[in-house]
């Protein structure tokens, strides 16, 4: 191989082993000052940007990720951890190899502001650090506001959401243990845009097929902002009838706007009350707050508008949003493997204009979102998205993508192996 | 542009180097394109040990252009490829089947 790769600066770091190193706050003396590029935010979209820009550039461009957990856990497959089937360590990964392979430096706190202007970031630790090039994957907020009462109840443990997946998953698993034959678990759904079109209606099924084999006088209440479900709406439909009828039940046009913690009740727009033995209330959600405060959620201050074809903000140069944060293009699902893909686009383009070359014209994007119905069967969507640049957008290619047929395991096999490979292709 | 995209194809391997750049911008727009393969097939088209999902890496070139004709037209059924391959053309399929056959297993 004549190609090699250049051993950089950061390399060096990166020789500090395999298991990698994460920088912590109190050795501020080893975070650097500069890089020329910054990443913010270790989930599927800024992890894979981060060694992806290593890659792209044969090692040339030095790279620092700021993420302020100690491990990456994926909210894909997390409703499994409710359902049973899986454990927290099956969908926690470290990030060593982002450091140990890839020469990231990784510096393990979050960021507490941007100064687009003069091109730093301030991490809440103290330390700053300057960049030729920001990449911000900072993930969603939940709007605790849009759901009266709803920010105490969840703080005091009662009202759980466990959206973003890591203590609250185990935690509400705790609860659905805990909770007595009989009992009723209701979920509710923000109007969508939200991370994880299908991710509610699988929690639910796999909340039924507990229920199923330990609880079966239990009940699954969907209570869905949205009119009708808003992701592989036939296939869920028709899997709960089959297999779950008079356990799960959907209604849907049910807003959500109180919960009252001490008769664990939520209150909605025009229905009545409804009470339940668990509640996980899923509130309005937005950008990351980094990216809402430094003024780059210029969507309805949600979401932030960016130009697709690099990401870059229309808000401010050099910094360029991706993943859940964004303004999602149509069709273009809030989802991990849609962040992976968002992930790469940035990294080339970033690498093209670090290096003086034009950015790539035609880029493209998919993704597969799997959901199990059980601890077994899985349904699918997917989808092909290229860049129009007559209307600079993404677009999903006519003709391409899809759902399942009906579920099955060989799916199931499938969804697994795609968890195992995009772990691997997000985390090096 | 096909010959352009088969010199950088080449050039990624090592069989052609360029003098003064490391890449241009077409050898990076094809590994661009290749990355919208790895989330599920593996970074290089290089699965983890045990899964299902074919390699990519070392796929002779003929065999990925046979595999994505038969499920663009069908021929061979599949849970998801037969609906990611019809968003490929067949221009980008051409510089996805030339990369990866060049990419070490």
């Amino acid at each position: 191989m004549k190609r090699r790769s250049f051993v950089g600066a950061s390399f060096a770091v990166g020789s500090m082993g395999a298991l990698g190193s994460l920088v912590g706050c109190a050795s501020t003396g080893s975070i650097p000052s500069k890089a020329k590029v910054v990443v913010v935010g270790g989930g599927y979209g800024g992890a894979t940007a981060a060694k992806y820009v290593r890659m792209l550039s044969d090692y040339q461009i030095d790279v620092v990720l700021v993420e302020p957990n100690s491990s990456f856990i994926s909210c894909p497959i997390s409703n499994l951890v409710l359902g049973g089937s899986k454990t927290m360590g099956d969908i926690t990964r470290p990030y060593g190899n982002l450091n140990g392979k890839h020469g990231v430096t990784l510096v393990k706190d979050r960021v507490s502001s941007i100064d687009a202007a003069k091109k730093t970031v301030t991490l809440a630790g103290g330390a700053s650090i300057a960049y030729d090039k920001l990449i911000l994957s900072p993930g969603i907020d939940l709007m605790w506001s849009s759901i009266e009462g709803l920010q105490a109840a969840q703080a005091s443990g009662q009202i759980l959401q466990a959206w973003k997946a890591g203590p609250e998953t185990l935690a509400l698993r705790k609860q659905l243990e805990a909770m007595p034959d009989g009992g009723v678990y209701a979920l509710t759904i923000p109007l969508a845009p939200y991370r994880c079109p299908p991710g509610p209606y699988e929690r639910a099924s796999q909340v039924a097929s507990y229920f199923k084999q330990a609880k079966p006088k239990s009940k699954v209440l969907i209570l869905d902002a949205n009119p009708d479900v808003t992701s592989k709406g036939p296939l869920f439909k028709k899997f709960w009838a089959d297999n779950y009828k008079g356990m799960l039940e959907y209604q849907g046009g049910h807003k959500a706007v109180a919960v009252d913690a001490k008769t664990n009740t939520v209150k909605f727009e025009v229905q009545n009350d409804v009470k339940a033995d668990v509640l996980n209330v899923l509130p309005d959600m937005s950008a990351g707050s980094v990216a809402v405060k430094s003024g780059l959620a210029n969507a309805n201050a949600r979401w932030c508008h960016v130009n697709y074809l690099t990401f870059e903000s229309t808000a401010a140069k050099d910094v360029h949003v991706i993943g859940d944060a964004t303004m999602s293009a149509p069709l273009m699902p809030k989802s991990g493997h849609m962040a992976n893909s968002h992930g790469k686009v940035v990294a080339a383009a970033v690498v093209a204009q670090l290096s003086g070359l034009e950015v790539n014209p035609n880029p493209m994007l998919n993704n597969t979102c799997y959901s199990f119905v059980n601890d077994k069967l899985v349904i699918h969507v997917a989808s092909v998205h290229q860049y129009v640049a007559a209307e600079k957008t993404f677009k999903a290619v006519a003709g391409s993508g899809g759902v399942s047929l009906g579920p099955t395991e060989l799916e199931g096999v499938y969804a697994m192996n795609w968890a195992q490979n995009i772990w691997a292709d997000t985390l090096g | 542009m096909q010959l352009r995209n088969l010199l950088a194809a080449l050039m990624l391997t090592g069989l052609v180097t360029s003098p003064v750049l490391a890449q241009d911008a077409a050898a990076l727009n094809i590994r661009s394109l290749a990355a919208t393969c790895a989330a599920c097939h593996g970074t290089d088209g290089r699965p983890v040990g045990g899964s299902t999902l074919a390699p990519l890496a070392g796929m002779p070139q003929e065999a990925m252009l046979a595999q994505f004709k038969a499920f663009k037209d069908g021929s061979r059924p599949a849970t998801v490829m037969h609906q990611l391959a019809k968003g490929y053309s067949d221009q980008q399929v051409e510089a996805l089947a030339t990369y990866f056959s060049n990419i070490k297993r």
